[in-house]
């Protein structure tokens, strides 16, 4: 495969990762990565980054004042 | 300043799960050959059924415990996607505003916290649509930007991110996406929502949404080769 190719086959597999991504296959099974270290780079980053970003958000307590605004405003609107 | 005398204080230490102690469920209106009578269950909680029942028929101490219930997913849910503490608490208080109006309304065609959390996720997208979001980006799907081109710009296997994302850079990352890139982040790979729930609450193709999805990550990806270890030692 020369370097044309082989770029043109990168552009064509990483047009189909969002659909490979988000229709939950296994992309990592796709022959295209078998000889692609750029490709598979890609794809774990994409991973990764996913995964990450799923461990980064906790759940958070809202200040307690929130309550009192909330209860404020119904007052207003239900008076 | 907020002081009111509204009498109602949410119930902090309300367990999210526990079941026990709670009075049964207000009026009957099944038929009586039904082996349990009473209203329709419209949650598998059953702390969350009692006040959701209670606060369905006017009762504000009930409403104050749904908001307890539910305060810290619904904040929590705000921040991720504004990601500002200020518009996170205004979003947040309206989520609950609507939430009182609209009360009366729940039929238990989904879960209670489902329905909650989707008029949240209305409520952000409303405020985002008036400050002038066009979800970019949507349209902008087939055009992507020089960094965002397959193939030459993802370079170097050296730098694959793989098993090295630094928590503060990442964070800032997502902060700094576009808006419209960043809400579907947030409701993909942080909220768990599927491409099609997505298309359907931003009136948008599943296509635009796992293509924007893409360019959101490809983004953060960028951004994280430029800034791999900002943060300092943890």
């Amino acid at each position: 495969m020369n370097d044309d190719q082989k770029e043109m086959s990168c552009a064509a597999f990483q047009a189909q990762l969002p659909d490979l991504i988000g229709s939950g296959e296994t992309a990592a099974d796709h022959p295209h990565l078998r000889n692609c270290e750029l490709c598979r780079a890609l794809l774990a980053d994409l991973e990764t980054i996913a995964e990450a970003a799923r461990q980064l958000f906790p759940i958070v307590e809202p200040p307690d004042e929130l309550w009192e605004h909330i209860e404020s405003a119904i007052k207003k609107e239900t008076s | 300043m907020h002081q009111s005398r509204f009498p109602l204080r949410p119930l902090d230490s309300v367990p999210e799960q526990l079941g026990g102690g709670m009075p049964a469920p207000l009026a009957d209106s099944s038929p009586p050959q039904i082996p349990q009578p009473g209203p329709p269950v419209l949650s598998s909680n059953p702390v969350e059924a009692d006040a959701l029942a209670r606060a369905q028929a006017g009762d504000h101490h009930a409403f104050a415990q749904l908001y307890s219930l539910h305060k810290r997913r619904i904040y929590s849910l705000c921040l991720r996607m504004v990601g500002n503490i200020s518009e996170a608490e205004d979003l947040t208080q309206e989520a609950f505003l609507q939430l009182h109006r609209k009360i009366a309304t729940f039929r238990g065609d989904s879960a209670f916290s489902t329905w909650l959390h989707r008029m949240a996720i209305n409520v952000v997208l409303m405020q985002l649509r008036k400050k002038g979001l066009s979800l970019i980006s949507l349209d902008e799907a087939m055009e992507p930007a020089v960094e965002e081109r397959p193939g030459r710009s993802f370079g170097e296997p050296d730098l694959t991110l793989s098993g090295a994302i630094d928590r503060m850079a990442l964070q800032k990352a997502i902060d700094e996406l576009p808006s419209g890139y960043r809400l579907i982040f947030v409701l993909h790979d942080i909220e768990g929502y599927e491409h099609n729930e997505i298309a359907s609450m931003l009136d948008c193709s599943i296509g635009n949404s796992k293509s924007q999805l893409h360019k959101a990550r490809l983004k953060l990806r960028a951004a994280l080769r430029i800034h791999p270890h900002e943060e300092g030692p943890r």
